[in-house]
């Protein structure tokens, strides 16, 4: 990555650069991968990029960052993702 | 091989920014500096001015263009007046602290209410504390020769920081006088290409105008504070390659004039610097030890030139611009920059604000009050003494 040397009010693109975001997360997205048709929605829509687009179309999800805002499991056409609770009552 | 232009401030202003090949200008029209954008636009119709000019609706939205295309790494350039320059003091923050060079012209006009179009320095000396450099002018031949040196100081690795040239209203911006305009490879082969500091690009991805915390906040501050002080040394440096180049010279920081043997330094700025050369020569002849040392820039401060100034002679300052509440911006930095380190008296008059007229005779009469000891007040409103 190109640093610049002077100090002003620009920032670089780090992974996790305002923490664990995973620790917000109230409803968890389970994927359930027999029903998903790899048409790649989710991981299109996802606005933290933490779907994760394997090599064969597959995703994966990742959990560190998933704020489960649910949004992939809305956009999802044959309900392979589902929003589980996942804070203890 | 240079030419002469005779022309006034304003397009002598938009011909040196077209030489300098601004890819973007971004500008709003205000009275007076109407003109100025004008003589742009008249380039683009020529084919002299190959940039973008983007006409915006507001002078905040002309200097939120600049910066944006500043932040892209390309030159930039805008010019504006009083309220415009007023309505732009946000962006100015951000464009200082962006660390982006822009360049920028004002021709100082009076702020109102009460709608007044005339000379007057409160609108650009109420942005001394956004981190600009701020040049003022006395001749249309300062005014084109500044415009060129403001970008290659802005854009010095070094520096990297916003430049605004100001002259006064009408006195400058409207008046005609023969100007020498080197020709399109002379002023190339003095002012290289802008190399960015940093730059928004696609292919490195960076975040710009982000959150940033108070212990980083400081440290860019004090690197704004560093470049100011080294663009003494530039200004310097710029002046001296200008003088070799072109055979002129305005001054470093303070432009002096026949101030050696002087008792008396009389301070000024703008249009009255160059009225007062005038007065410095009757005074001179009439047995009076007056010289001069015209503040060309007012950020960075001329503070060391002026202690040194103090050393031998008793400073009188004119501000053309009150603080009001405390006293004129430059009489106050004047005491500010040889407090505890010299003897000398400063004697400080406020004159020509609302555009009213400063002759050399005015200047002449503010000197001979300041050195009969006849002034009464800490600071004498030329003019309104009984009222």
């Amino acid at each position: 990555m190109k640093k610049y040397n002077i100090r002003t009010t620009i920032s670089y693109p780090v992974k996790g650069a305002m923490g664990r975001t995973g620790n917000w997360r109230v409803f968890k997205p389970i994927l359930d991968k027999k029903k998903c048709v790899k048409c790649l929605r989710c991981w299109i829509f996802c606005p933290e990029a933490t779907v994760i687009r394997n090599k064969d179309d597959t995703i994966d999800i990742d959990y560190e960052y998933c704020k489960g805002c649910g949004i992939c499991a809305n956009v999802c056409k044959v309900k392979a993702i589902i929003m589980e609770r996942e804070a203890q009552e | 091989m240079s030419s002469v232009m005779i022309d006034t401030g304003n397009y002598i202003a938009a011909k040196a920014a077209v030489l300098c090949k601004p890819d973007v200008v971004a500008a709003y029209p205000i009275t007076p500096q109407t003109t100025l954008v004008e003589g742009i636009a008249k380039y683009v119709g020529t084919g002299e001015f190959k940039g973008e000019y983007i006409c915006v609706e507001s002078e905040h939205s002309a200097m939120a263009a600049c910066i944006g295309a500043s932040a892209t790494g390309v030159r930039t350039f805008t010019g504006t007046s009083s309220h415009g320059l007023l309505l732009m003091h946000e962006m100015l923050h951000w464009a200082a602290l962006a660390r982006l060079p822009v360049i920028m012209c004002n021709i100082n006009r009076v702020i109102g209410p009460g709608w007044n179009i005339w000379a007057d320095e409160n609108d650009s000396i109420s942005q001394r504390d956004t981190g600009w450099i701020q040049f003022y002018c006395s001749s249309n031949q300062e005014i084109f020769d500044t415009v060129i040196q403001a970008f290659k100081i802005g854009e010095h690795e070094k520096v990297s920081l916003p430049v605004m040239i100001s002259y006064n209203a009408f006195i400058l911006s409207h008046t005609s006088m023969p100007v020498f305009v080197p020709d399109e490879k002379e002023i190339d082969s003095f002012l290289p290409k802008r190399i960015p500091k940093w730059k928004l690009e696609v292919e490195n991805p960076i975040t710009f105008g982000n959150i940033i915390l108070p212990h980083e906040y400081e440290k860019v501050r004090k690197e704004m504070q560093d470049s100011q002080e080294y663009s003494k040394k530039l200004i310097v440096e710029i002046s001296k390659e200008w003088k070799k180049k072109f055979g002129r010279f305005h001054g470093d920081l303070l432009e002096l004039y026949k101030c050696e043997d002087a008792e008396y330094i009389l301070l000024s700025m703008g249009a009255i610097g160059a009225e007062s050369k005038v007065a410095i020569d009757n005074l001179q002849k009439n047995g009076f030890k007056v010289g001069l040392a015209r503040v060309r820039s007012f950020r960075p401060f001329p503070s060391e030139d002026i202690l040194k100034l103090s050393k031998q002679a008793d400073l009188i300052v004119i501000d053309r611009n009150i603080s009001i509440g405390s006293e004129g911006a430059i009489f106050n930095e004047v005491k500010g920059s040889i407090y505890g380190k010299s003897s000398a008296k400063v004697h400080g008059f406020i004159a020509g604000l609302g555009g009213k007229d400063v002759t050399f005779k005015d200047v002449e009469n503010m000197c001979k009050k300041a050195i009969n000891g006849k002034e009464k007040a800490h600071q004498v409103w030329y003019g309104l003494e009984e009222v």
